[in-house]
């Protein structure tokens, strides 16, 4: 008896579990499949019933210069900050696990702090920033493309040591002293072991860096300069004025361009065993 | 295949001194194991011997040649780690021949060696796997061969059965000894175990303290221990405390009289073997003869422990094997030890002399 009761209280408890995590699923998804499916209506103005389907919103993405050039200004950018961004990142996460040196702790929380800082602090310190940079140097620094990508390198930084430091966490260092007991030099090790070791940390990083790059819009709104836009802006300037489908029709390409982007990763490393 | 010599080696990491002054001689294909308790300072020796730690003092030379200043790269020294530490993206062939990648051994050779050495510690046909789809044996085995197949002028094993468990160790232990035996290379072992340690060492050293307390074979430490350490770090023994009264003569902190084979006048200690004890009528005409009362029997199988207070500070184990036709004293009995005077080793008590 006593016995039924357990595991009719344990399948109770399960169903309940399998119903809260699809509720919570449902809640995160709700959003994309609107937005998915509001970009294949056919009128103008998004209302219930649709009046019918059509691709017409994709087809008018590409007629929009303001979009095309927002996309390929922030893939730019995404591209340079997320490549920087490793570069600073991944020998700072090595560091940071490594060595013991004074101000290690302020270091760390110093790489990470960008995470904390809100987007729009973030943006107008760098503004001011620029503004400051120009007048001191007389370089073109206000609304140039590399002072945007400094910013967002800032913004990169964080994801690169995060997911360098996770993959380092159950590292065996060992091994190096193995491959250098075997007659590897300290670079050999370090691209021949350290480096494919940690790879799906540095992949992972690579992706995390991208997306927050590409995808940010509060700090680039301080950063584009005079006719740049990047896709964000692209989007949210176009929504000031109009409302149709386009808008969800630019969001289903972004959305389709991340996911593949997650879905190849994860075919090369298994990015679930880092994040 | 060389002599390994450690000269006055000595580590000290600020204040704490982890290795005093080591001087070593490793022989041709020798198989020597550092023995001691964590701490020790077995480890960091032989981490100095591979070069991964840089001595404070002292120098090591290998195959002739002083290769204190070199480099782990460029030492020739074989090691296995604790961890195996193999590298996890590579299969165990590619694990294998990273050491003759990195000599620049011709590639057509490469492929005959690792298959050499595979076989040598019987993997064949696992070469393709990599290092998460094998046991914890196997592993060891991937690191042994790893280690072997660059020919290494000595071999440095860091606690390297310690991961395995207790039936495959005992298998372990005797594999790596033959293979040793077979290729005539130097091998310096660490170990915390004294089982295995003198399973499979041809001399052994027993560090306590980051210095060297010991060096000889099995029967050395067992027979002399040079001191009162060693004497219960390796084997059993009965520890009698107090002092040589006079030459052949001590007096235990519980006023026995004993007599005794040499010793220096002063607080001293006696070590027994529980084996070279004899009780009952087997202890009429010994050397030593003193009447006790039996406290404790503790039956293991092959033998049979008998503790016998003979006084009242002094009580001593006596081990007896178990015969069939062997008569156990029963909790109570009143019984007589003896042992011969040339069954104990006296040292000076070193903890009486350093705590006065």
């Amino acid at each position: 008896m006593s016995a039924l009761i357990s595991i009719a209280r344990r399948r109770l408890g399960s169903w309940a579990f399998n119903g809260i995590a699809g509720a919570v699923l449902g809640f995160i998804l709700l959003p994309l499949v609107f937005v998915t499916w509001l970009a294949f209506f056919r009128q103008a103005i998004p209302s219930f019933p649709p009046e019918g389907y059509s691709l017409k919103w994709f087809f008018a993405i590409g007629d929009n210069k303001k979009f095309v050039e927002g996309f390929l200004l922030s893939m730019q950018v995404a591209v340079a900050a997320m490549l920087i961004g490793l570069a600073i990142g991944v020998p700072g996460a090595l560091c940071l696990a490594r060595y013991r040196f004074w101000g290690r702790e302020g270091l760390s929380s110093l790489l990470l702090l960008p995470l904390v800082v809100p987007g729009i602090v973030l943006g107008t310190s760098l503004y001011v920033f620029h503004v400051e940079a120009e007048i001191v140097t007389g370089l073109p620094v206000l609304g140039s493309v590399a002072a945007m990508v400094a910013g967002h390198i800032l913004i990169v930084i964080p994801w690169c040591v995060r997911m360098v430091t996770a993959s380092l966490a159950g590292f065996d260092r060992g091994i190096e002293e193995a491959a250098q007991s075997l007659g590897a030099t300290p670079l050999t090790t370090f691209f021949r072991i350290t480096l494919p070791v940690i790879r799906p940390g540095i992949v992972a990083a690579a992706l995390f860096g991208f997306v927050v790059s590409f995808g940010n819009l509060e700090m680039s709104l301080f950063l584009v300069g005079p006719g740049r836009t990047t896709l964000p802006i692209a989007i949210l300037q176009y929504l000031e004025w109009r409302i149709d489908p386009t808008i969800a029709a630019v969001s289903v390409l972004q959305i389709l361009l991340i996911g593949a982007a997650m879905v190849a990763t994860d075919r090369f490393v298994r990015i679930s065993r880092v994040v | 295949m060389a002599r390994l010599e450690l000269h006055q080696l000595s580590k000290h990491f600020g204040s704490t001194v982890a290795v005093r002054e080591v001087s070593l001689d490793v022989g041709n294909g020798e198989f020597v194991v550092l023995l001691g308790p964590s701490g020790c300072g077995k480890t960091t020796t032989l981490r100095m011997i591979a070069g991964f730690v840089a001595p404070t003092g002292g120098t090591v030379r290998l195959a002739g040649q002083d290769v204190t200043a070199l480099p782990p790269w460029k030492r020739n020294a074989g090691m296995v780690f604790q961890s195996y530490a193999l590298f996890p993206h590579l299969t165990v062939e590619q694990n294998v021949a990273f050491g003759l990648e990195m000599r620049k051994v011709p590639t057509a050779e490469i492929a005959p060696r690792v298959a050499e050495a595979l076989r040598l510690v019987r993997l064949g046909g696992l070469g393709e796997r990599l290092p998460r789809q094998l046991s914890g044996g196997q592993q060891q085995r991937v690191a042994l061969a790893r280690a072997l197949v660059i020919r290494p002028d000595v071999l440095l094993l860091d606690e390297p059965l310690s991961n395995l468990d207790a039936k495959l160790r005992e298998t372990v232990r005797v594999e790596i000894r033959e293979l040793q035996r077979q290729l005539d290379i130097t091998t310096v072992m660490v170990t915390h175990d004294q089982e295995e340690a003198l399973i499979m060492a041809d001399r052994l050293v027993v560090m306590s303290d980051g210095a060297v307390r010991q060096v000889g074979t099995q029967r050395d430490l067992y027979e002399r221990p040079a001191d009162r350490f060693v004497a219960g770090f390796v084997g059993r023994s009965n520890l009698l405390t107090g002092r040589v009264v006079a030459p052949g003569r001590f007096q235990t902190a519980g006023g026995l009289t004993i007599a005794c084979a040499g010793g220096a006048p002063g607080p001293s200690v006696i070590a027994l073997r529980p084996e070279r004890l004899a009780m009952g009528p087997a202890a009429a005409g010994l050397d030593n003869r003193l009447p006790g009362t039996v406290e404790i029997v503790s039956y293991l199988g092959a033998s049979i422990d008998v503790h016998i207070r003979v006084s009242t500070a002094d009580r001593v184990v006596v081990s007896q094997p178990n015969r069939a036709d062997g008569r156990v004293p029963s909790e109570g009995d009143k019984i007589d030890v003896g042992w011969a005077a040339s069954a104990a080793v006296v040292f000076a008590d070193d903890a009486a002399a350093t705590s006065a």
